[in-house]
């Protein structure tokens, strides 16, 4: 199971839990009557879907109740942090990205490498 | 508060297994209580008990029970003999909100040396003692049932649940309890 930690409980709780909300720091328009259409849509619908480092609303539904922030990445399913809603987006370090990435298997994928029995032939 | 109904959907059903004993609570005042941080101390005041302040803490004085739910929420649970009401009707005057939530929940007590097993059984916290000491509390989930929890004592649970999802989280607990005697 995986443990997500909340930081209105302050400690690791389990996941079934929580529920995700979608993306965070996405800021309401101040003008929002002036605003097209369009501006309305790309604000209201459209989510940037980051395959990597995701910046995610959380809520501890069965839990504190309360909404926070976390970061996460999307392949490996890893938390690298989660933070009080309200306070700034983070900066993260190189550990932290690297400790939070998927366990990569041998080089780039569009590139695959020849098979092993190819290249002993090759030798 | 002489008049309220008092609504007990579990009323006479009991459960004992090896290491496991299911009881009903008996009918008590709950009020769901949300206050800022500026408030706590002088809701506190006014209802006669310090809120906990701690994550997963709770405090009981003069049968009355004040859990930590989040930030700013908490559960409050007396007798019917402790008039709640009129000590929450004091909160007139303070910005926070206090709901009587008497009759959404019902309890049930959990008791024995197999209650963590039992509980564990649809529970996904850590009930050990040293996370989750005699008095802690929290809302969480047991099977597919919202509930909240408090230790009592280190073998004795109160289980708090909707009390339309009373009849699951008491079958569900009944059955847990039949196979932790396996
Ligand atoms: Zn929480």
């Amino acid at each position: 199971m995986l443990l997500i930690q909340c930081p209105y409980c302050q400690e690791d709780r389990p996941e079934i839990e929580f529920q995700g909300a979608g993306e965070a720091h996405i800021a309401r328009p101040a003008n929002i009557a002036d605003i097209s259409d369009a501006e309305f849509s790309e604000y209201f619908f459209i989510r940037d879907n980051t395959k990597g480092i995701v910046f995610e609303r959380w809520r501890h539904t069965h839990g504190c109740g309360r909404f926070f922030n976390a970061v996460r990445n999307s392949i490996s399913d890893k938390f690298i942090m989660t933070y009080k809603a309200g306070e700034p987006k983070p900066e993260l370090t190189e550990e932290q990205i690297k400790a939070a990435a998927p366990i990569s298997k041998k080089p780039a994928a569009d590139k695959p490498e020849p098979s092993p029995s190819k290249a002993e032939k090759a030798k | 508060m002489d008049d309220v109904l008092q609504i007990e959907p579990l009323a006479g059903r009991r459960f004992a297994a090896t290491g496991i004993a299911l009881e009903p609570a008996p009918f008590c005042e709950r009020f769901s209580l949300r206050a800022g941080p500026e408030e706590v101390a002088e809701v506190g005041k006014e209802i006669g008990i310090a809120l906990p302040v701690k994550p997963k803490s709770s405090k009981t004085l003069k049968k009355i029970s004040a859990l930590w739910l989040g930030p700013d929420e908490w559960l409050i649970m007396a007798a019917p003999e402790t008039g709640l009401s009129a000590k929450m009707s004091k909160l007139d005057g303070t910005l926070c909100s206090a709901v009587d939530v008497s009759h959404r929940n019902t309890a049930i007590y959990v008791e024995g040396p197999n209650a963590l097993a039992v509980l564990n059984a649809g529970c996904p916290q850590n009930l050990s003692l040293t996370a989750f000491p005699k008095g802690a509390c929290s809302r969480t989930i047991i099977g597919k049932s919202e509930i909240i929890l408090l230790r009592e004592s280190p073998e004795r649970f109160r289980v708090e649940c909707w009390r339309s999802f009373s009849d699951y989280v008491w079958n569900f607990l009944v059955d847990a309890g039949k196979s932790a005697q396996i």
